[in-house]
């Protein structure tokens, strides 16, 4: 697993000439790979050397990462180094952005993700995804939670549909609070609440992947908590990949840490390690605040 | 002094006070060591006496503008010993008087019109002085005013705000006036007219035939004032319309919104809105020249009957007309349902058009029933291409083969040519428009509420 390093010289190198300001050249760019621990051997998804670009120019570079079952896998990283791209690239949601185009291998179990023959569709029900702002649709509670079942026909009757909903309210922690009012929006529920809503709506089509960006940041640090509890709980059932500012939500939530870092992914490791004695120059700048 | 003069005189004393308010401002200003020692800004203090030279003078050069015909007219007439009892006597007296005074009286005039026409072009001058002199010392007046009350801490800022305040507001009320204005004026014809034909007639007779006798002696024609053929006609007309171009309009947002890409989209959205942009006289003409013979010539290939000129042919185009109208708006309200519901169907796994279908439209839902609301609107009060293609003739029929008729149609036949303007056939037009004007207003008012209540759930 380590034969990821880098000759320590030519990181140092790199590293040094990024924190000082000066453009790393492309050459030396190119070189960087990933240090730490980025494979697993009990890989849900599978990527290698992953490269996105928009339009001309390029978000990632020659990222290679495997995401254990039952994992979750945090991403931090600067504003704007790729972390939302490549997420979105796991249940290919960039294809709806005109002129965004993917190029490596990925992999679901072994199937490929990306390729002439694969219907998104099975895809994005197998693999899904909760977005940065709590997004309900404006309709009823009840309908926001079968929305996904229906249209992938999982249920149609009535019970069936009454035990999805119930089931996944209660995974997500909503139930309680809003079993009495099933039939009233869903966008005139709290921040929080709405977030929880999302999570439902996702696990009711019995996803194996969630993929999270940076779900909690536009919450309060109560529905904050409330839902990295839930992620916790979730990590039983599910392979998780989460985005987020917050280092100590990184902390909190997962088993390992991915640091991005101007489209390159610089290194990967137990969250532990990464936030105590991080491998490389750039992470351990990035989470002493140096820059970010 | 001409009005025109006065007022260019005027524009340039409010330049001076202007000048004058700034510079006093600046001046000052420099004295206490910047603009920041100053309550307001230079120009709010060079406004602040604009306003006070310029904007009472405007409104009393306005007001005389207005009034000094009446007055002048109310005092010779006051001046004349004998004058007529009738009021187009007085009138006629005072047109008399006028062209003398003018010089242009052809025949004798007694004593008595010379002596008035002289009072008259006496009272004229005196008030064109009168005029200049009090609008000027007005002017000057305020404006000095205002330039003496300067002081670094006058808060010529919110003075000047208030005042511009106000003025938006009166152009506001100006808008909402001329609506009322127009409705009043349409609402007493329309009474005039229920005199002569009871409303229920006019609301639910089956017979429209608005010749009337114009002599005792004429035969025949005798009026009949039933608008159910016009209403019929006019719903019709604006089904068909509505047929063609909500579904048209509606599935051209949708792909201009959501299927097509950003370079489709440049180009095709400005060629749609073109087609609003045509005249309705085209359109008309279009309709009856081309697509009624067309329409007619299909029918009897399949052995139906149908009139040259059909509900149908002018339906169909005045569709066409609203197919832009439809699909702007509901392009806006689509692009206005943010893309994060979007990014959530998909990510559940829709297709791109169970997004549209479950998520997107139902969305914008109400926006999109706002705006063809909007659009029945304006179907129901087109008129050229009815006019053009529709026909004349009062049918109560169902079948959009023959010939029908509007309200819209019927108010222009009505007005067309010359008319007496008391007697019941003129009078009807006002009764159409008002119910014209009232079913409008009702279908905007409904649209507006529906637009408005889908906003707030948004933003
Ligand atoms: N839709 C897009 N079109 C073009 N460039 C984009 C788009 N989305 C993101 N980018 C660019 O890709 C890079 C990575 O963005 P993103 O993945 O959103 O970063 P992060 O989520 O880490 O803040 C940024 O430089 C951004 O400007
Ligand atoms: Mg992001």
């Amino acid at each position: 697993m380590s034969t990821m390093t880098l000759d320590a010289a030519e990181r140092t190198e790199s590293a040094r000439s990024e924190l000082t300001g000066k453009k790393v050249a492309v050459s030396q760019a190119e070189v960087r790979k990933t240090v730490g621990q980025p494979f697993s051997d009990t890989a849900k998804l599978r990527m290698r050397d992953v490269n996105v670009f928009y339009g001309e120019s390029q978000a990632i570079h020659n990222v290679s990462l495997d995401i254990g079952r039952n994992e979750v896998v945090a991403m931090i990283g600067p504003s704007g180094c790729g972390k939302s791209t490549f997420l979105r690239c796991l249940n290919r949601m960039n294809d709806t952005i005109e002129g965004c185009r993917v190029e490596g291998e990925l992999s679901l179990d072994g199937e490929p993700i990306y390729g002439a023959k694969v219907d998104v569709v099975p895809l994005r029900a197998r693999v899904g995804m909760v977005f940065q702002k709590p997004n309900p649709f404006p309709k009823t509670i009840y309908e926001n939670v079968v929305y996904g079942p229906k249209i992938h026909g999982i249920a149609s009757r009535r019970a069936d549909l009454d035990e999805i909903v119930e089931n996944s309210l209660r995974r997500a922690g909503l139930w309680n609070e809003v079993k009495d009012r099933l039939d009233k929006p869903g966008t005139g529920l709290s921040g929080g609440q709405q977030q929880r809503l999302c999570i439902a709506r996702a696990i009711a089509v019995s996803p194996e992947v969630i993929l999270m960006d940076e779900p909690c940041s536009a919450l309060d640090p109560i529905a904050t908590a409330r839902i990295e509890e839930l992620i916790d709980e979730l990590r039983e059932n599910y392979t998780i990949a989460i985005v987020t500012h917050s280092m100590q939500q990184a902390a909190r939530v997962s088993q390992r840490t991915a640091y991005f870092h101007l489209g390159h992914l610089v290194e990967v490791n137990d969250t532990e390690t990464v936030f105590t004695n991080p491998e490389h120059e750039l992470t351990e700048a990035y989470i002493t605040g140096r820059f970010g | 002094m001409q009005t025109p003069t006065l007022f260019a005189l005027l524009l340039l004393l409010i330049l001076v006070a202007y000048g004058t308010g700034f510079s006093r401002a600046l001046s000052a200003a420099r004295s206490r060591g910047g603009l920041r020692n100053l309550a307001s800004l230079p120009s709010y203090h060079g406004l602040f006496a604009a306003l006070w030279c310029g904007l009472p003078a405007l409104l009393l050069l306005g007001a005389w503008l207005i009034f000094d015909d009446a007055i002048i007219r109310f005092m010779v007439m006051h001046s004349i010993a004998d004058k007529p009892d009738t009021i187009a006597g007085q009138n006629l007296l005072y047109a008399q008087i006028q062209n003398l005074s003018a010089g242009h009286l052809i025949g004798e005039a007694s004593p008595q019109l010379q002596s008035a026409a002289e009072h008259l072009n006496q009272l004229r001058s005196n008030a064109n002085t009168l005029q200049a002199f009090l609008i000027l010392v007005l002017a000057v007046g305020l404006g000095a005013f205002a330039l003496l009350r300067f002081s670094p801490e006058l808060r010529a800022r919110e003075k000047v705000e208030k005042v511009l305040r106000v003025i938006l507001i009166t152009c506001a009320c100006a808008a909402i006036f001329t609506t009322v204005g127009i409705l009043f004026s349409v609402l007493f014809e329309s009474l005039r007219f229920f005199q002569s034909v009871p409303v229920s007639e006019f609301l639910f007779g089956l017979h429209w035939s608005p010749q009337m006798a114009l002599r005792a002696d004429q035969v025949g024609s005798s009026g009949a004032f039933g608008a159910v053929p016009l209403f019929t006609g006019t719903l019709m007309v604006s089904a068909i319309a509505m047929l063609v171009a909500v579904p048209v309009g509606l599935m051209a947002a949708i792909y201009l919104a959501e299927y097509a890409s950003k370079r489709v989209r440049n180009v095709a959205k400005p060629i749609i809105e073109i087609l609003a942009g045509v005249p309705t006289v085209v359109y008309g003409f279009f309709a009856a020249l081309t697509v009624a013979p067309f329409i007619r010539e299909l029918a009897t290939s399949v052995g139906l009957q149908a009139s040259s000129e059909s509900a149908l042919a002018a339906g169909l185009v005045m569709g066409i007309m609203i197919i832009p109208f439809v699909s702007s708006l509901s392009d806006d309200v689509i692009n206005a349902v943010p893309q994060s519901l979007r990014d959530g169907a998909l990510g559940l796994g829709s297709t791109q058009s169970e997004t549209v279908r479950k998520v997107v439209i139902p969305a914008a839902l109400p926006g999109i029933v706002g705006g063809v609301l909007l659009a029945v609107s304006r179907a129901i009060g087109e008129t050229m291409i009815v006019v053009m293609a529709a026909g004349l003739a009062a049918n109560l029929t169902a079948n959009p083969l023959e010939s029908v008729t509007t309200v819209t149609v019927q108010i222009v036949t009505l007005l067309v040519g010359d008319q007496e303007f008391d007697s019941p056939k003129t009078l009807a037009a006002f009764a159409l428009g008002l119910m014209l004007f009232i079913s409008t207003l009702v279908l905007n008012f409904i649209a507006l509420h529906v637009v408005k209540k889908y906003r707030e759930q948004y933003d």
